[in-house]
């Protein structure tokens, strides 16, 4: 198979993360922190940002822990907001050039932001994805460290408006693919099935069940 | 503490499995040209998805606050063109603003 130019390569990947540092910085140092506050330990917290690498789900399993929920508790909310990555997976599959225990190593690098990125263009890029989520892993992974020894001297990252700076995020990178009229109505779908479920399910089942309207794709055929 | 790394394990094994499972299990098989359409819609569908529970989510309720506001003005700036950071700019921007104000 011959292989296309490489019209970006891995630099282009880490330029494209580098306005969506705070992000990461700020996220990262209030998981430390809360993970410190949940008795995680600060070794726990690391090594959970290292293999987990994905934010929400973190949070989700130290606030469970926090509040004295169960161990199942905890692992079934971080894995339901994990699934996601299942689809996002499979989503760009054929991607990663090499072997076997290359594309484990590199896929561990698909990160919500890396995927979104690498996707911008209207067809994934491989370096865009492991450049913008190698600087995403080095900094999630840093700032939880250093979160977990600053303890409370930290902001609350929502006072930054943080969280409606990611929704913009999302919103920005979605853009492009709701031209079509397709995409449209899935996405319609999507929104209606994550609102009517983010009052009845646990967080991360809406955004496994808005999946789903990814199934209109098969009337076309 | 021995909770705690069963949670860290588990959850971490789980989340490893679910990023290989693309490119590991599925490399650079194609997928059935059947299945080409609904898999081109999972980066509109789960960013949409991502765009609610970020804007509107809660802790098992839906919150209006000032992210709304905030995520709305950013909406705007994008169907008139802005790109990402721009857009990311003004929503933190509004919602920072809106809550120190208020």
């Amino acid at each position: 198979m011959a292989a296309a130019p490489p019209t970006s390569r891995l630099r282009d990947g880490v330029r494209a993360a580098l306005p969506l540092t705070p992000g990461p910085v700020l996220f990262g140092l209030s998981f430390g922190v809360l993970a410190e506050a949940a008795g995680m330990g600060a070794s726990a917290a690391v090594v959970m940002s290292g293999t987990t690498f994905a934010g929400s789900a973190q949070f989700a399993a130290a606030s469970v822990l926090e509040s004295g929920g169960t161990v199942a508790a905890a692992v079934i909310s971080a894995v339901l907001l994990n699934a996601r990555y299942l689809g996002m997976s499979f989503a760009v599959a054929s991607i990663f050039p090499g072997g076997r225990a290359r594309r484990f190593l590199e896929s561990q690098l698909i990160v919500d932001e890396s995927w979104a990125l690498s996707g911008r263009s209207g067809r994934f890029e491989w370096p865009i994805l492991v450049g913008a989520g190698l600087l995403l892993y080095v900094l999630w992974v840093s700032s939880t460290a250093i979160g977990t020894v600053a303890g409370g001297a930290l902001g609350d990252p929502s006072d930054l408006g943080l969280d409606a700076a990611f929704a913009a995020l999302f919103l920005a990178l979605a853009w492009p693919y709701l031209q079509a009229r397709e995409a449209q109505q899935a996405a319609g779908l999507a929104g209606v099935i994550t609102l009517v479920l983010i009052p009845l399910a646990p967080a991360g089942v809406p955004l496994v069940a808005a999946a789903a309207a990814c199934l209109l794709g098969l009337r076309r055929a | 503490m021995r909770d705690v790394w069963i949670v860290v394990a588990v959850v971490g094994a789980v989340t490893l499995f679910f990023k290989a499972a693309g490119p590991v299990f599925l490399g650079r098989r194609q997928l059935p040209p059947r299945l080409e359409p609904v898999v081109a819609l999972i980066a509109p569908v789960m960013l949409t998805a991502l765009v609610v529970t970020q804007t509107v989510g809660g802790d098992e309720e839906i919150v209006l606050d000032a992210r709304v506001p905030g995520v709305a003005v950013a909406a705007v700036a994008i169907w008139r063109g802005a790109s990402v950071v721009p857009a990311m700019l003004i929503a933190a921007v509004v919602t920072a603003l809106l809550r120190t104000l208020f």
